[in-house]
């Protein structure tokens, strides 16, 4: 067995610690070692005229078209202050009931998660949103933080998630059947956050109460507000959603339907605004036609930022990969894998709790692209379905990112958190909501075992 | 020592001062342009998606095969195109756990070293790498194999015209960071005024924030 392989590995992990871009880390340091290994006359420089090749793979590549679609369905969807909308609504359609705003940030969480994905964005708009109300009305701290900084992460898990199609391109798995394995744990996820919320009013009321009266909107007011803005996200959701599971479109044709889709539910937002109908306070001073544009420009820019970003993060694990390949460090990493005591279980277990605490430092994509395409090969000669390792997979991320101290999504909700809150009661908040997430993901690596 | 390379390096920047600009703005441009083909690429991507639809609904039959790589090619050129303005932006993605911890000149450090040591050669390699598969699509005005097919040299070439931008862009980032780096940045330069005012400011930013 040469050094090459393992040497590689580490020299590439600590490259990316040192911050430079993942993407050209990865490159580079797959270039610095295709020439120090050639040297020693281990490695075929000539390996590398696969390069152009495999580039020109990843842009004729359908699958990963669907990325800059559903990043573009999030960012114009987040830019619409769709969330905030629904928010408000849920808040007075739930805030009646005793623990009825915790339980409606779970449903907006849901419902975002699947229309936007994005994590930083509806942790950053229900803690802007939801936590002042939660606060002012007394419910406790820990329980309105913990459940705003978890249900912001369930974007990871449910489908349309941006990345779940990128897990689903890498491990050769089709895209509709990994939403649909996804969708069931995402649900049990989001029922289960509800019911600790619920199970919790109901024991200690104080923790949780309910709105006073005048709070409370009701009759026909409630209704159309419900109509206005609860109702076209989720109508977007399930037409999105329906036809890739039914098979009328595939996930690039439902995302562009879905992009589409989006940005007329963005202008008819605006246009209620303007009217200053049922919207967040009223209208907008802002002309609508320069805001539109605006609103519009700024979309595409962050949708081309992430895809740029994706897309080349992309290409560098390529050679990365490329070169790891060169000098046998699949053959390396496989044998590693596939030798852990306790067969498919022992697997499992050490590739969680090594994902779990990457997740600490490296976002979905870079696990996805460089992780995935090493721990792959060893789970189908133990057996391991990729689907259901791909879920595994996405929920301990999901845990990760919540977890103190490193959790991304934490971060997130302290930046918008009031100074006079300590870190210390979002770290407290989150441990029940940690807890959840650990038993369904102890459930879902139990049920990976094959039998 | 010091002295020396100071004096190098504030040359350098210098000379490259313009040429910097003018790759910059170049950059910019694009990163205006490719944002409107994301929103072409939604609309032909919709479009293709319905035609499909309908076609199969009511039994007429139509050739998508244009649609269908109009899309991957806006696709292709938006992220090949970008990456060189994606660079300048701060883009690309970082594992930040130490390096949002350090010095704003250790951090110039890591970019200048590592634009040099990782991003330029990666660039070399894969302009080395394509530029002869690249040239023989070319040559032969490869054209896609399914019938009404779009061309697929251009598209191929936009390869090697991506790590070129790529690399324009690097050394001008590797040459903002080194001026930071070797504490040349315009602000401490007692010869500054040699520059005649031409946008000065530009090189003591290293990057500007991302939104």
């Amino acid at each position: 067995m040469n050094f090459w392989g393992p040497a590689m590995f580490v020299a590439v992990l600590l490259m990316i610690f040192s911050g430079y871009p993942v993407a050209f880390a990865l490159g580079g340091t797959a270039l610095i070692f295709a020439l120090l290994a050639s040297l020693f006359g281990v490695f075929d420089l000539g390996l590398l005229f696969a390069l152009p090749e495999r580039t020109f793979g990843t842009m004729s590549n359908q699958v990963l078209l669907a990325v800059p679609f559903f990043i573009f369905m999030g960012t114009v969807l987040q830019k619409s202050k769709l969330a905030e909308e629904l928010l408000e609504t849920i808040g007075v359609l739930f805030g009646r009931f005793r623990g009825g705003l915790a339980i409606g940030v779970v449903v907006v969480g849901a419902l975002m998660a699947a229309a936007t994905g994005i994590v930083g964005a509806s942790v950053t708009a229900m803690g802007l949103i939801s936590l002042p109300v939660m606060l002012r009305n007394g419910y406790d701290k820990k329980l309105s933080l913990g459940v705003i900084a978890a249900s912001g992460t369930l974007g990871q898990v449910i489908p349309p998630s941006i990345v779940l199609i990128v897990l689903a391109d890498q491990m050769d798995v089709s895209v509709g059947d990994l939403f649909r394995a996804a969708l069931v744990p995402g649900l049990i996820l989001t029922a289960g956050y509800g019911l600790y919320a619920g199970i919790l009013a109901a024991v200690r009321p104080k923790v949780a109460p309910a709105l006073p009266a005048e709070m409370r909107a009701s009759g026909g007011r409630l209704a159309r507000r419900v109509a206005s803005s609860l109702f076209p996200p989720l109508a977007l959701i399930v037409v999105v959603l329906g036809s890739i599971f039914w098979g009328v479109a595939t996930p690039t044709e439902a995302g562009a339907m879905g992009a589409v889709g989006a940005m007329a539910l963005a202008a008819a937002t605006r246009l209620r605004w303007r009217k200053g109908g049922s919207g967040a306070g009223g209208g907008f001073p802002l002309t609508v036609t320069g805001e539109w544009k605006r609103e519009l420009s700024e979309s595409l820019e962050s949708a081309t930022r992430l895809t740029i970003m994706v897309v080349f993060l992309l290409i560098g694990s390529t050679a990365f990969a490329l070169v790891f390949r060169g000098l046998d460090g699949d053959i390396w990493i496989e044998g590693a894998l596939t030798g852990i005591p306790g067969g498919a279980l022992g697997f499992l277990i050490i590739v969680n709790v090594a994902v779990f605490l990457l997740g600490f430092f490296i976002d979905f994509f870079e696990i996805a692209f460089i992780i995935v395409p090493l721990i792959a090969p060893a789970a189908l000669v133990l057996g391991v379905d990729l689907t259901v390792l791909g879920i595994v997979l996405a929920v301990n991320l999901q845990t990760s990112f919540l977890t103190p101290p490193f959790g991304f999504s934490l971060f997130y909700l302290r930046g918008v958190t009031p100074a006079s809150i300590p870190t210390t009661t979002i770290y407290r908040g989150v441990i029940p909501f940690i807890l959840i997430q650990l038993a369904v993901l102890a459930y879902l690596t139990w049920r990976a075992v094959p039998a | 020592m010091k002295a020396v390379i100071r004096r190098i390096v504030r040359r350098i920047v210098r000379r490259l001062g313009p040429v910097g600009r003018f790759v910059d703005k170049l950059n910019d441009g694009i990163g205006r342009v490719i944002r409107w083909l994301a929103l072409a690429m939604v609309l032909v991507g919709a479009g293709t998606a319905v035609v499909r639809f309908a076609s199969g609904q009511w039994g007429f039959s139509i050739n998508l095969t244009p649609p269908t790589e109009i899309q991957w090619y806006l696709f292709s050129i938006i992220f090949l195109l970008g990456a060189a303005y994606g660079l300048r932006h701060d883009v690309h993605v970082r594992v930040d756990v130490l390096y949002e911890r350090l010095s704003a000149r250790t951090r110039a450090g890591i970019d200048f070293v590592g634009g040099a040591l990782f991003l330029l050669p990666f660039c070399a390699a894969m302009l080395y790498f394509s530029w002869r598969p690249v040239w023989s699509s070319w040559k032969i005005r490869e054209v896609s194999p399914d019938p009404g097919g779009l061309s697929r040299w251009p598209i191929k070439a936009l390869i090697l015209l991506s790590f070129m931008l790529l690399a324009a862009q690097g050394i001008r980032q590797i040459v903002k960071h080194g001026a930071v780096l070797f504490g040349t940045a315009p602000e401490e330069d007692e010869d500054g005024a040699d520059e005649a005012g031409a946008g000065a400011a530009d090189h003591g930013v290293p990057m500007e924030p991302v939104r």
